[in-house]
């Protein structure tokens, strides 16, 4: 290259044009600019930002407020179960007991005085069968009662959810479990100890027909239907001591539960399935960053958050330059009371604690109840009305010095309006300082916003800003435990910023025609 | 010169009557008003009058039955005599509670203010004096990163580090739980530790202005006459840069570093308030949160003055330091 150059040097006239590089001041601008390496990395880290949060935002599967479930196997009561204490009374069909057999009953059977009389005059007696079973007959004497009931301390349960145990069948079994037999008396059904205190009842085929125990198992849901092998393995279980059991259900797959015992109630107790929001998860291939406290995708967020918060530099800094440059223009150009009167102005806002006001004004729209969306709005037309102030200095100082100059004799000397010799001829003067402020101003309103979000007052819920997702380690557990939620953010605020900052500084560099490079 | 301050301050004191104005009228804006939920809560209690009735009481107690411009005027006028009243949230006179938090705030800022001297200014000037070099552009790159480091994402990550990973400082306040029973020195020592971080934070967060500032201005001093006829007559590079280009760049330096001096009272709202430090920024962001107009009020009237202050010091030690400068 350099050979074929010289080469064709020495084919050219020494006069030739195009033997000199001319170059116009835009140009050299810009050729100083790439030149600075620092400034080529933040463009590009810039570019990237924006590729990261405009391209990327749409190329991702999850919105920024999507919300993902998790299923986790949560200990959860199954059941309970209990010894029998009390007396349960069964009373034959038809019968009733009087309003207070129940306890005349329990007092009969304590005292031993089997023959008791109720409230309303009945006379009524018990038969002990033995194993704290009591047959309950109406009347005296042995041969002129009538059987009416029966008491125990048992619990039955049928093997099919919806069949009922009729009483004659509870009595039939008890009379023979409690005379020791094997089958009840008309042969029907034969019974089968399984365990101290509880039997299996099995009708002639051998087929399991109901379960016999003194302890009472229920599900904690309602509805739900205990079968009698599951009651088996629960009073073995408990009897033998076990703290947990495994119990094959009807599907055939094996269930694990625990037992905890607490004051003679049992309490079993077994792994669910259950759907929970997915917080904090921790990054995976679905979730490249992991999630955050509502369980939303952290990607997806940044990403969205990158997106407000770039634009809402790009608005604010558009807003600042906008106001900035025609009051510094107007006041720089005219002087006088104009200038006097404009940079009053201009003191006032500058002397206005900025951050304080934000948090005031952010509270302000937090009781209005101001959506997400124009929320933002609001925040970026408030940074901008404040935050010019300081381009309006820069301009009109600028302009004060710049309309001194010949040139600006020499634009009046030509006749052209007022308007036109600010805006033609002022104002492109007063341009490259101004690129450069807006450049890094563009870093400081985005640091500006991040600092609001975090503490709250800036972009709120549902919408998602870096600053808003920093704003979790206001819990020290979540700052602890899940790096990943907010170490993300801040190195994508601080990258930004610190490109927009390289940039600013390469332009300065750039614009400077004292600059030897 | 006299009339010159004297001049400034008047118009000072037109620009404070403007933002007092201002920030009165944004505060009462505020609907979560102090009054208010203290209204609710007093109307809950049993027996106790209705909340309207509670409401109007206080707000004749507090002058918020008058308008805004006749609050302000009351407010000002008693503000001009020093009476800024009490405090609502601290139940406290606003001077009483400003005093008792003020120092904790100074401490802060100048410990950060020292130590970014220390270091601003000499590695400021090393990057001038080999511009475009190994030096210069680590210096420069790490002012930047100081600049745009947000300083809540930095806290958090010195708090991780050192408080909870090291174990070596507390996560948060400014004494420790063992303060009461320490002696007087050991009393000193505990809050100096509390405030290791906040002061990191700060200083990290403030040098990068300085640093280029130092920088920016030593490269100009550098490019000039004198300092050419300094070297062309012979004098060795160490007294060049010592003496003839470093006088020469206190001009801006000292008159940036006056001018920042009443800022070391202003408090740093963040900062203080993630590291939980009782000064003046934790204290009025707990009084914005909890609507107190007297405490804000004074606050930010402070903030004002200490702006108008340190720019009035800046524009008098301009002329104080370079005798070419006259004061006009």
């Amino acid at each position: 290259m350099e050979n074929e150059k010289k080469k064709q040097n020495k084919n050219m006239k020494l006069d030739d044009a195009a033997r000199v590089q001319v170059l116009s001041p835009g140009m050299m601008v810009a050729k100083r600019f790439l030149r600075n390496r620092l400034a080529i990395i933040g463009l590009v880290v810039i570019v990237c930002m924006f590729v990261f949060s405009f391209l990327g935002g749409a190329l991702i599967p999850y919105s920024q407020s999507e919300v993902f479930y998790r299923t986790e196997s949560v200990k959860k009561d199954y059941a309970g179960a209990t010894k029998i204490k009390d007396y349960l009374v069964m009373m034959k069909e038809g019968e009733q007991l009087p309003k207070d057999g129940y306890s005349k009953s329990v007092l009969a059977i304590t005292t031993g005085k089997y023959n008791f009389m109720t409230a309303d005059k009945k006379m009524m007696c018990l038969q002990d069968m033995g194993a704290n079973v009591y047959l309950l007959y109406n009347g005296k004497k042995p041969i002129e009662r009538n059987e009416i009931g029966m008491i125990c301390q048992n619990s039955f349960t049928p093997y099919a959810p919806d069949m009922e145990l009729s009483y004659e069948f509870c009595r039939n079994i008890m009379t023979a479990i409690c005379e020791g037999k094997s089958v009840t008396e008309d042969g029907s059904y034969t019974i089968e100890q399984v365990s101290d205190s509880a039997s299996m009842v099995k009708d002639k085929d051998g087929v399991n027909y109901a379960y016999v125990s003194d302890m009472n198992i229920n599900a904690v849901a309602s509805g739900e239907f205990l079968s009698p092998e599951y009651k088996e393995a629960v009073v073995n279980a408990i009897e033998s001591g076990a703290t947990d059991f495994t119990y094959v259900n009807a599907d055939g797959t094996e269930e694990e539960y625990m037992i905890s015992s607490k004051g003679g109630q049992y309490e079993i107790k077994r792994y669910q399935d259950s759907q929970v929001i997915d917080t904090y998860a921790a990054p995976s291939s679905r979730h490249l960053v992991g999630t955050d406290a509502n369980g939303m995708d952290l990607l997806a967020r940044l990403m969205y958050g990158g997106r407000i918060s770039l634009l809402i530099g790009f608005v604010v800094v558009f807003l600042e330059v906008l106001i900035g440059v025609i009051i510094g223009g107007i006041s720089g150009f005219f002087g006088g009371w104009v200038d006097n009167l404009l940079m009053r102005l201009v003191d006032v806002i500058y002397c206005i604690p900025s951050i304080p006001l934000y948090m005031i004004l952010g509270s302000i729209m937090d009781y209005m109840q101001v959506s997400a969306t124009v929320r933002i709005y609001m925040l970026c037309v408030i940074m901008g009305i404040i935050g010019w102030v300081s381009i309006a200095r820069i301009v009109r100082g600028q302009i004060l010095s710049l309309r001194e100059q010949e040139f600006m004799i020499a634009a009046e000397a030509t006749g052209i309006s007022i308007r036109r010799r600010i805006f033609k001829h002022l104002i492109p003067n007063v341009i490259p300082q101004l690129i450069v402020f807006a450049t890094m101003g563009l870093g400081d309103v985005i640091l500006a916003e991040a600092s609001l979000s975090f503490l709250g007052l800036g972009i709120k819920y549902p919408a998602a800003s870096w600053g808003s997702i920093i704003n979790a380690v206001n819990d020290s557990y979540v700052m602890t435990n899940y790096l990943f939620v907010w170490i993300p953010a801040g190195f994508l605020i601080l990258l930004t910023v610190l490109a927009f900052n390289f940039v600013g500084d390469g332009l300065r560099d750039a614009f400077d025609p004292k600059m030897k490079r | 010169m006299k009339k010159f301050i004297l001049k400034r301050i008047l118009i000072s004191v037109v620009l404070l009557f403007f933002v007092t104005l201002i920030i009165y009228g944004i505060m009462r804006c505020m609907p979560t008003s102090f009054v208010e939920t203290k209204a609710r809560e007093l109307a809950q209690k049993p027996g106790a009058k209705s909340y309207q009735e509670w409401k109007a009481q206080l707000d004749a107690a507090y002058g918020l039955n008058q308008s805004v411009i006749q609050g302000y005027l009351t407010w000002a006028s008693k503000a001009v005599r020093g009476q800024f009243g009490d405090s609502w949230y601290w139940n406290q006179p606003v001077l009483k509670k400003f005093a008792s938090v003020i120092w904790y705030s100074f401490a802060l800022g100048l410990a950060s203010f020292i130590i970014e001297i220390f270091i601003a200014i000499p590695s400021g000037i090393a990057a001038a004096r080999r511009q475009y070099s190994m030096t210069d552009y680590v210096i420069t790159v790490l002012a930047l990163i100081g600049i745009s480091l947000p300083s809540f994402f930095f806290a958090t990550i010195l708090k991780w580090g050192f408080a909870i990973k090291l174990g070596w400082l507390d996560l948060y306040g400014i004494v420790g739980r063992m303060h009461e029973q320490l002696t007087p020195m050991g009393k000193i020592l505990d809050m100096a530790q509390h405030m290791i971080l906040p002061v990191i934070t700060l200083s990290v967060v403030s040098i990068g202005a300085l640093m280029r500032y130092t920088r920016t201005n030593m490269l100009e001093v550098l490019n000039s006459d004198y300092i050419r006829t300094a070297r062309a007559k012979g004098l060795d590079e160490k007294r060049v840069v010592n003496h003839h280009a470093f006088r020469n760049t206190l001009i801006p330096i000292v008159t940036l570093l006056g001018g920042s001096l009443p800022g070391l009272f202003s408090g740093a709202m963040i900062t203080e308030t993630l590291f939980q430090i009782p000064g003046i920024g934790y204290t009025s962001y707990q009084c914005i949160l909890q609507g107190d107009i007297p405490f804000v009020m004074f606050y930010m009237l402070f903030l004002a003055i200490l702006i108008l202050l340190g720019n009035l010091i800046a524009d008098v030690l301009y002329a104080v330091v370079d005798p070419r400068v006259r004061v006009n």
